[in-house]
């Protein structure tokens, strides 16, 4: 065979690449698109959202526990997993947004960073005090979803529905930011808080909401995936660095952005798994630093004058 | 205060020696971040330079068989160094979160690298061999003191050089440069250029510290790139704050006696307590316990 005549495994083995990419994408953006929007409309980096995800993840993995135990209906137990974690994210960002962010939202944003930073800790061991240092198995809604086969390359059907759960949650998002009420009033507040509030907007009240939202998505995004990896110790650490890579390529506040971000990490790290597994991690830091060279404030922002 | 310390070593139990040895090679990672600090950046990726300086020990250590403390420690800031000057022209146009982000993510690459080169241990990482000091094999209880002592002794060096940079011009533009830069930069000063020499000074105190902390810890891996161990860097500039150079000493001595009886206490929730005084300390007292020192001092020359 010549060298450029493709064969049936370069075939299989980019559609394999293609498939694990928009898989992986899927994952990133359900987790990315909390946090782009927290810091779009708060200007917040919201370290915390990775104790978001691994709430959600615990939380799903109870929920598994309870409806796998009560003997339901697969596609039910999956609804009440997502149910069950994503108001743990309310109960969360209720919590968090209330009770501490009130007391540092006139600072200086690196703070605020900081005090995320912090919070995330404490939560970290809070997992430990509710949960226990052990791992969950959460594989029963992955297991009864099935899988199907298209020629030689077997999919999880669990996988199509997450693509399909990251494609609805960006229709979604989109048609909520240009087509109701508040989804204008939030790219207002993004554009231009003071300005916003001069206007008449209850910006504190659209924050307050917005981190909700954000907390519950993070929350969506945890219990989403657990029933895909081992829901332990550490998860929000791990996811929460791959999100910053997500938001810092696609721009902060964007969620055209953290789509695009999220594919391009995710078709990059699939090739990266499939033809040269050794540079895995580091192809997506690597991205990520690229795209900041050439775009200091991700692929998606809108250009800012320099204020003196 | 080093002298202090010297002089006390001998006389201290082993676990103190070695508690303020690891204490202090951290304070100069934590010099460098008070140095980023006060020009109002912050970086989450000092952790490269910690990281860089481990390894270099290690590595020379293990493939040249050369074993002289001084000077692996030395070639540890000094490569470490370098990289910092390469990546510093790059992120030295950067500012605030976007400086913070870029920072973490080339931290984030040599972490990376590390965990899937299997030569180097992957995420096991490999150990150091063991120091000798010019010519001189010590073992056991006179290791841990030589080792304390030399860190001492590059601590004051490095305390002293950073107070003469925070007392020149140089260092007395870091304020100016946190409020507005643009008008520091119609002073005709470059900007740009006083950043980058920042983050090569951060750069080679981090190195510095990653060269004592492997020595002392004996062990090096991939985990002291990342984004967690920058974290640790930065909060004890927090606990510290960046008013003073000896802040920087003594708060990272705080934080590992904090983390020591928090380990000790809970063991199951050490992070719990560390997150919660950070929480207190950003809340209560944002300019750190140097703001505390110096706010008593200001009563005490109130009322005489």
């Amino acid at each position: 065979m010549s060298r450029f005549e493709v064969d049936g495994s370069d075939v299989l083995t980019a559609f394999a690449i293609l498939t694990d990419g928009l898989v992986y994408a899927a994952y990133l953006f359900i987790v990315a698109i909390g946090l782009t929007l927290i810091f779009g409309v708060m200007k917040i980096l919201n370290v915390t959202h990775g104790s978001f995800y691994a709430f959600g993840a615990y939380g799903a993995a109870t929920a598994v526990g309870i409806y796998a135990n009560a003997d339901w209906p697969a596609a039910l137990g999956f609804l009440f997993m997502l149910a069950f974690g994503m108001a743990v994210g309310l109960v969360m960002g209720v919590i968090l947004e209330r009770g501490l962010l009130r007391l540092v939202y006139g600072r200086d944003e690196v703070v605020v960073v900081l005090v995320t930073y912090a919070t995330f800790l404490i939560l970290e061991d809070v997992i430990v005090l509710i949960w226990g240092p052990g791992s969950y198995p959460a594989y029963q809604p992955l297991v009864s979803a099935g899988n199907t086969e298209i020629g030689d390359l077997v999919l999880s059907n669990y996988d199509i529905i997450l693509v399909a759960l990251a494609a609805g949650l960006a229709g979604a998002a989109y048609w909520a930011l240009k087509f109701t009420r508040y989804g204008r009033l939030l790219t207002t507040v993004i554009f231009d808080r003071e300005t916003a509030a001069a206007f008449g907007i209850n910006v504190t009240l659209v924050y307050t909401v917005t981190f909700i939202i954000g907390a519950m998505l993070g929350a969506l995004g945890g219990a989403v995936m657990a029933p895909k990896i081992s829901v332990t110790l550490g998860i929000g650490v791990e996811v929460i660095v791959l999100a910053f890579a997500v938001v810092a390529i696609g721009g902060m506040g964007s969620i055209e952005g953290a789509l695009i971000g999220a594919l391009i990490v995710g078709i990059c790290r699939a090739a990266a798994v499939h033809l040269v597994p050794q540079v895995e991690l580091f192809v997506i830091y690597g991205v990520m630093a690229l795209v900041l060279v050439v775009r200091p404030y991700g692929l998606f922002v809108r250009a800012q004058p320099r204020k003196i | 205060m080093f002298l202090i310390a010297a002089a006390a070593g001998p006389a201290l139990p082993d676990w103190v020696v070695s508690l303020t040895t690891i204490a202090f090679s951290n304070a100069l990672v934590v010099l460098g971040l008070v140095v980023l600090w006060r020009a109002g950046l912050v970086s989450f990726g000092q952790a490269l330079y910690y990281c860089i300086g481990a390894y270099i020990v290690a590595l020379i250590g293990r493939w040249a068989g050369f074993t002289d403390a001084f000077a692996l420690v030395l070639l540890g800031g000094v490569g470490a160094g370098l990289v910092a000057a390469l990546v510093g022209a790059l992120l030295a146009r950067y500012r605030e979160i976007f400086f913070a982000m870029l920072s973490l993510a080339l931290s984030m690459i040599l972490y990376g690298v590390l965990v899937k080169t299997e030569s180097l241990g992957s995420t096991d990482g490999f150990s150091v061999t063991t120091p000798t000091f010019l010519g001189f094999a010590l073992h056991g209880d006179k290791l841990i003191l030589a080792l304390y002592w030399l860190t001492l002794g590059i601590g004051a060096v490095a305390a002293l050089a950073v107070g003469t940079y925070f007392r020149s011009i140089a260092g007395a533009l870091a304020a100016p440069i946190r409020d507005n830069e643009i008008r520091v930069e119609f002073l005709g000063v470059s900007v740009t250029g006083i950043i980058h020499i920042k983050v090569v000074i951060a750069g080679v105190l981090g190195g510095l510290g990653g060269a004592l902390g492997a020595l002392t810890i004996g062990h090096v891996d991939p985990n002291m790139a990342y984004w967690t161990t920058s974290g640790g860097f930065v909060f004890v500039t927090i606990l510290a704050g960046a008013g003073s150079v000896a802040a920087a000493f003594v708060g990272s001595l705080l934080f590992e006696v904090i983390r020591t009886i928090a380990v000790d206490v809970m063991p199951g929730l050490w992070q719990m307590v560390l997150g919660s005084v950070l929480l207190l300390t950003i809340l209560f007292l944002p300019d750190g316990l140097g703001s505390l020192v110096a706010r008593l001092k200001k009563r005490g020359e109130a009322r005489s």
